[in-house]
């Protein structure tokens, strides 16, 4: 089993190495790829800790805010704007989760989301954001004074670098003793309280490093793109990264990866496929489909929590679990 | 700063206003939690329901106010009780997140229906003639549909809570939120009862949403920014009481209210500031008992 991840996870890097020279367009999977980030740093929480954040929207949108800024304002080289951007979601997490962590289970999720919602209301009305038209023209500037990022290809092996890099960290997170503490303590919190340990400590530690992953998801989205909006701080959000963690898989390390590629893909192509649907059966209902985005991220997640929990890679490693089992 | 009475009593009373809607909201979703062990995210959503069929109802209709006071409480709540009987009584055996999830997806369903028709701009629909117009108090000018809203609100609040904690029907939702199984042994329909209280819960969300339309615009967004602000109220008061439902949502209403006068760059917020301090100081809520 382990070999055979490791194979794919090894297909996928080459693959992602690969995809500018494929025809995938890179500005396109560089999203995707801050969205996975997001998702993973996300999932964290979720799946191995058990606490559901409604809040990360806040992480990533103030990072993206903060990062953009002091790019643009202060002129800072792109790598202090990441750290920057990290920074501030580690320290926002910090407060957060403090404040959160003294409730459990569904109070948890609604402090978060008010929490969150607070810093909306911020963000809509402090100067810096540039209110409802948002912050625009995040210049990339060049990486370590070296490598050129208003290049794509050069911002996409950049970003491809610290998204690795990321999805590395967590990986070792969740396989430490630390991250085994937080499943036990995701299985049965109050036999991890007998057993000594600080739990609330734990999960603290667990939702600063999520926020801090999900604010450099934030900053380097704003990098790429080069703008920041109310949107990445909107509840919406929150929404989006609970659908891709739900959709891939919740508590298993690909899981977010994929969940993201399909719900941005979704997004995309939702009109596309919309418009084909309405060409092929001459129904007109279907062109009105890309604005209805909205209704199908819902039906996906009626659908995902009524007879779909698993998520896409839980439902495959069943799969596998299944065989094996069979085998011996 | 100098201030008149007359402009300060307004706000109090826009804060009323407010304020019976964060009431008979967080009352319905504490009602429904209790019973269900689900955080109903949907209730903005069916608020929006219950101002949005009043208003096709009287556009297209020319149905009465009055009619639609009852009517869509009626309609929306029977909306509710099929989503129960088809969707959400299937998750009630697992973590509560999942029921967190699925009211959410029901929302962006409901929300994102309305959208694809009436889009995101305001509708607006005129209170009936009787409510119309001020009355003079003496030291200020009443609007006569404000005052009204903040009437017929706490009514239902108290009927509620009266119908909760002092009737037979009420005893047997009580020892249901606290031991369904044991009430099952002696006889009573609980799934049953499960059924009717989530239509209950919505039918309140949807007679918000009735006399909420002509205060604020009719949008099929309206539910959105409030469902948000309730849950801070429901975790201020905590969920485990009815008569902490009502009072929390009227006491932050009038705060707000206040807010918008001394400080209006903070009244968006302050409902949330007020969490984190309650937080602080009471993190079990103001009348909660962690369940």
């Amino acid at each position: 089993m382990k070999k055979i991840s490791l194979v794919i996870y090894g297909l996928l890097l080459l693959g992602l190495i690969a995809a500018p020279f494929i025809g995938l367009y890179p500005v396109f999977v560089m999203k995707v790829l801050c969205f996975a980030l997001f998702a993973c740093a996300f999932n964290l929480l979720l799946g191995y800790t058990g606490m559901l954040s409604f809040g990360h929207a806040a992480f990533l949108g103030s990072s993206a805010y903060a990062a953009g800024h002091a790019i643009k304002m202060w002129g800072v080289t792109p790598e202090l704007g990441l750290l920057l951007g990290t920074a501030v979601g580690a320290l926002l997490g910090l407060v957060f989760g403090w404040l959160a962590i003294r409730r459990q289970g569904i109070y948890f999720s609604m402090i978060t989301l008010a929490l969150a919602q607070m810093m909306f209301f911020v963000a809509l009305q402090a100067k810096f954001t540039g209110g409802e038209d948002g912050l625009q023209g995040v210049p990339r500037g060049k990486l370590f004074g070296l490598l050129d990022l208003r290049d794509d290809l050069t911002m996409y092996y950049v970003t491809l670098a610290i998204c690795v890099a990321a999805f590395l960290l967590i990986a070792r997170t969740v396989h430490s003793p630390f991250g085994q503490v937080l499943k036990g303590i995701k299985e049965n919190e109050p036999r991890a309280i007998s057993l000594g340990y600080d739990v609330n400590r734990f999960k603290l530690l667990a939702f600063v490093i999520s926020a801090a992953l999900s604010g450099l998801a934030g900053s380097l989205k704003t990098l790429v793109l080069g703008f920041a909006t109310l949107s990445d701080v909107h509840w919406t959000a929150s929404g989006h990264v609970i659908l891709m963690t739900l959709v891939g898989g919740l508590g298993t390390l690909s899981g977010p990866l994929v969940g993201s590629a399909v719900v941005v893909m979704l997004e995309n192509k939702v009109g596309e496929f919309g418009n084909l649907m309405a060409s092929l059966t001459h129904i007109q209902w279907f062109t009105t489909l890309g604005e209805s985005v909205t209704m199908v991220t819902g039906l996906i997640f009626v659908i995902c929590v009524l007879a779909f929990r698993r998520g896409i890679m839980g439902e495959v490693i069943a799969l596998f679990d299944r065989r094996r089992a069979k085998r011996n | 700063m100098t201030l008149s009475l007359p402009a300060l009593l307004s706000q109090l009373l826009l804060g009323l206003v407010n304020g019976s809607f964060y009431a008979i909201l967080s009352l319905g979703l504490a009602v429904i939690f209790g019973l269900l062990n689900v955080i109903n995210f949907a209730h903005g959503a069916l608020f929006m329901m219950g101002a949005i069929v009043t208003w096709m109802a009287m556009t297209y209709l020319n149905v009465s106010y009055w009619v639609m006071l009852v009517a869509a409480p009626l309609l929306v709540g029977a909306f509710g009780i099929l989503l129960e009987r088809l969707l959400i009584r299937w998750i009630y055996k697992l973590d509560h997140l999942y029921g967190l999830l699925l009211t959410l997806g029901l929302t962006l369903l409901i929300e994102g229906a309305f959208r694809s028709v009436y889009g995101v701009s305001g509708l607006q629909y005129s209170p009936p003639e009787a409510l119309r117009g001020a009355t003079n108090v003496g030291f200020m000018y009443l609007p006569n549909y404000r005052a009204w809203v903040v009437v017929a609100s706490l009514a239902v609040c108290f009927a509620t809570w009266y119908a909760i904690e002092k009737t037979r029907l009420g005893a047997y939702l009580r020892a249901g939120t606290e031991n369904p199984r044991l009430v099952e042994a002696f006889g009573v329909n609980v799934p049953l009862m499960v059924t009717l209280t989530y239509g209950f819960g919505v039918a309140l969300a949807a007679f918000a949403g009735v006399l909420a339309a002509p205060v604020i615009q009719v949008s099929p967004l309206m539910g959105q920014n409030l469902i948000i602000i309730v849950f801070a109220v429901v975790v201020i008061g905590g969920m485990g009481s009815i008569m902490g439902a009502i009072l929390s949502g009227l006491g932050l209403g009038v705060i707000e209210g206040f807010t918008k006068v001394f400080y209006p760059e903070a009244s968006s917020t302050v409902v949330f500031v007020i969490m984190v301090i309650v937080l602080l100081i009471r993190p079990a809520g103001l009348f909660g008992n962690e369940k």
